[in-house]
């Protein structure tokens, strides 16, 4: 039964940190930094150890706060961090970790304008970082990229469900925008935190010592000297992602199916786009969009038949262009593609997406 | 008498501890770290709470700890330990949670977490292996090299004008508030491994009562670091490494 405290409003940093309470995480380890701080700022306030008995950590810095998730999440706990643009560059150090040693992990990237410290504004400059992988080795994270409060706050269920089922790292790719912007938000129920006696029986391969004397010991360790046995590790790993790939793709559209024109846009630039395409219909124009929901997987075989009947693809993006190129080769050029973008922490209006896309005349 | 007589328990005076496994190791000889394995596991046995142990392996010569003791281990990023560690301890605070470091691990690219996690008083054991040397990568300078000491990155010997001074990162953790308990020892005589098996005793009796963080520093041969048979790498030992660093408790706080 939903209650009133259920439904708040809420900002989309607020919602992370309420839902993680809510979905049953074991642990947050996160550092402040800005426009992110609100999640470890409002687990402070909601202080769920004494409820839930959710683990709440300041870290001393991003690098100790994702060796605390590795650690966590292989020890068979539900764990998550949350971070900025540049405290997520410091993250790449040990996401390699946790992806070939397959532990589950939530990261939350709440994006700001780059290169380097940047601006505080919002910004998608760190799509490559998060979708190929910004630290070293042949590995992928799941990325999830959600364009509302609400699907923040159900995102981190759904990464739960993600990261357990498949045992991977798993990325909310956010934004300053929609961390900040404020929007009614309805709560899911309390899910009970698992118990030692769940655990040992859902991760048996955890590092915990529970169960030892009738098992053989487990160990988390990336490292292999030999050479052919961590190929075939290599191996095992792009399996499991040839299999996410099939079934993980999420994508959503509006307004394709009489479209002549298609948007491809993530998160707050596609909540952007959408005020563009009820402008640009007014106007006569068919324009649809097509939100990639997973940033990895990608929707690529939703693009390339949506890109046989288009008369032009739009990418749009807040920054110079990067998930421009998984459209571009997943569209396998069937149709011609414009870019419209602005970096550094410049948000782009619906004005000037209808505006830009109407000079690009008929095809 | 028969091999089976002899072997009977009422017989037996000394045996392997029973979580140490039959793998050969790869620690050169006259090695600290195989000595202070041997100390983890036996200690490990005699409480018996390998079911609620959790262990964290250094990058380092150590690395492969996990080879040896049957117990569950987490591999951490190099000079991380304490950080996973920690988030091990609050997600499983019934747990025996420690990491076991070397000094370039522990005192130069983890001497941030190494301190940040004292300082927080995470209950966890810290067991920090000082050989003054970077072992594993082929004997380059440590933070915890002596002056004058000769490693494969300062082969004229160490100078405080090119490379700083040794650091006595014990003695600062000392001086934190999260510490209960923060001791040198070394296991180069039979004596002196007695003390050091002590040592681990309560340092992982603290974390289990949850008294706050403890820190045993084992000043340690790396025989093949410094090019010396395993006699002259003890001798050494004694007569370097223990004046700079004195063995004993610098502090050590009961309830
Ligand atoms: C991030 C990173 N940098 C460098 C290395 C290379 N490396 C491996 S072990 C080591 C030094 C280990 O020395 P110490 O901690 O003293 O351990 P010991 O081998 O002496 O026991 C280094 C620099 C690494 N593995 N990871
Ligand atoms: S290199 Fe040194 S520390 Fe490493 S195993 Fe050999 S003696 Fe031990
Ligand atoms: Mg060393």
């Amino acid at each position: 039964m939903q209650k009133d405290n259920d439904i708040l409003l809420l900002k989309g940093n607020e919602a992370i940190a309420h839902a993680a309470i809510r979905y049953g995480y074991d642990g947050f380890f996160g550092y402040p930094i800005t426009p992110q701080s609100e999640i470890l700022e409002t687990l402070a306030l909601l202080k769920p150890w004494e409820t839930t008995g959710m683990v709440v950590l300041q870290s001393e810095s991003e690098v100790a706060s994702i060796n605390m998730i590795y650690a966590g999440g292989g020890s068979g706990k539900c764990v998550l961090t949350s971070s900025s643009s540049v405290g997520v560059s410091l993250m790449q150090e040990v996401i390699p970790y946790m992806a070939i040693c397959e532990v589950p992990g939530l990261i939350v990237s709440v994006q700001r304008g780059g290169p380097g410290l940047g601006t505080i504004q919002p910004s998608q400059s760190d799509y490559r970082q998060a979708t190929c992988g910004g630290g070293n080795g042949d590995y992928r994270t799941i990325v999830l990229a959600p364009c509302s409060v609400q699907e923040s706050c159900d995102m981190v269920g759904l990464a739960k469900e993600l990261m357990m089922k498949w045992r991977t790292p798993v990325i909310i790719l956010s934004d300053g925008s929609i961390g900040q912007m404020m929007e009614k938000c309805i709560l899911p129920p309390y899910t009970p935190r698992r118990t030692d006696e769940e655990i040992r029986r859902q991760c048996p391969w955890a590092t915990n010592g529970l169960g030892l004397k009738d098992r053989k010991p487990n160990v988390m360790t990336s490292l292999e000297l030999d050479q052919a046995l961590m190929e075939k590790r290599n191996r095992e790993l792009q399996k499991k992602y040839a299999r996410i790939q099939q079934e993980e793709v999420r994508a959503e559209h509006y307004h394709t199916e009489d479209a002549e024109t298609l948007i491809v846009a993530f998160g707050s630039a596609a909540r952007i786009s959408m005020g563009a395409i009820d402008n640009l219909r007014q106007q006569g124009h068919k324009v649809g969009l097509l939100r990639p929901v997973t940033l990895w997987p990608f929707p690529e075989k939703e693009i390339l038949e949506l890109a046989s009947r288009m008369k032009r693809i739009v990418v749009v993006e807040l920054n110079e262009g990067q998930m421009l190129r998984d459209v571009q080769w997943a569209s396998q050029f069937r149709c011609p593609i414009e870019f419209i973008g602005h970096s550094g922490g410049v948000i782009i209006t619906p004005d000037e997406i209808s505006r830009k896309i109407s000079e690009m005349g008929k095809l | 008498m028969d091999e089976k007589t002899i072997k009977s328990p009422q017989n037996i005076v000394y045996q392997k501890p029973r979580l140490m496994n039959d793998t050969p190791m790869h620690y050169c000889p006259g090695c600290g770290h195989s000595i202070v394995h041997k100390l983890v596991a036996e200690i490990l046995d005699e409480m018996g709470i390998e079911e609620k142990t959790i262990g964290v392996c250094p990058v380092g010569c150590a690395v492969f700890a996990y080879r040896y003791l049957d117990i569950d281990w987490i591999e951490a990023a190099h000079g991380r330990a304490p950080a996973c560690a920690s988030a091990l301890k609050r997600l499983w605070p019934e747990h025996l949670v420690f990491t076991y470091q070397g000094d370039g691990d522990l005192a130069c690219i983890g001497t941030g977490e190494t301190i940040q996690t004292l300082n927080r008083g995470e209950n966890i054991t810290v067991i920090f292996i000082n050989n003054a040397i970077y072992g594993m990568t082929g004997g380059q300078m440590a933070p915890t090299t002596l002056m004058g000491m000769k490693t494969s990155t300062c082969p004229y010997g160490r100078q405080a004008d090119l490379h700083g001074f040794p650091l006595k990162i014990s003695d600062i953790a000392a001086t934190l508030e999260g510490t209960c308990y923060v001791t040198r020892q070394a296991v180069n005589t039979v004596g002196n491994i007695a003390r050091a098996k002590k040592a681990i005793r309560q340092a992982f009796e603290n974390s289990l009562q949850g008294r706050g963080s403890s820190l045993v520093e084992i000043v340690s041969t790396c025989s093949a670091g410094w090019k010396m048979t395993p006699v002259q790498s003890n001798q050494w030992l004694t007569e370097n490494m223990l004046p700079y660093y004195p063995l004993g408790d610098l502090k050590n706080i009961k309830d």
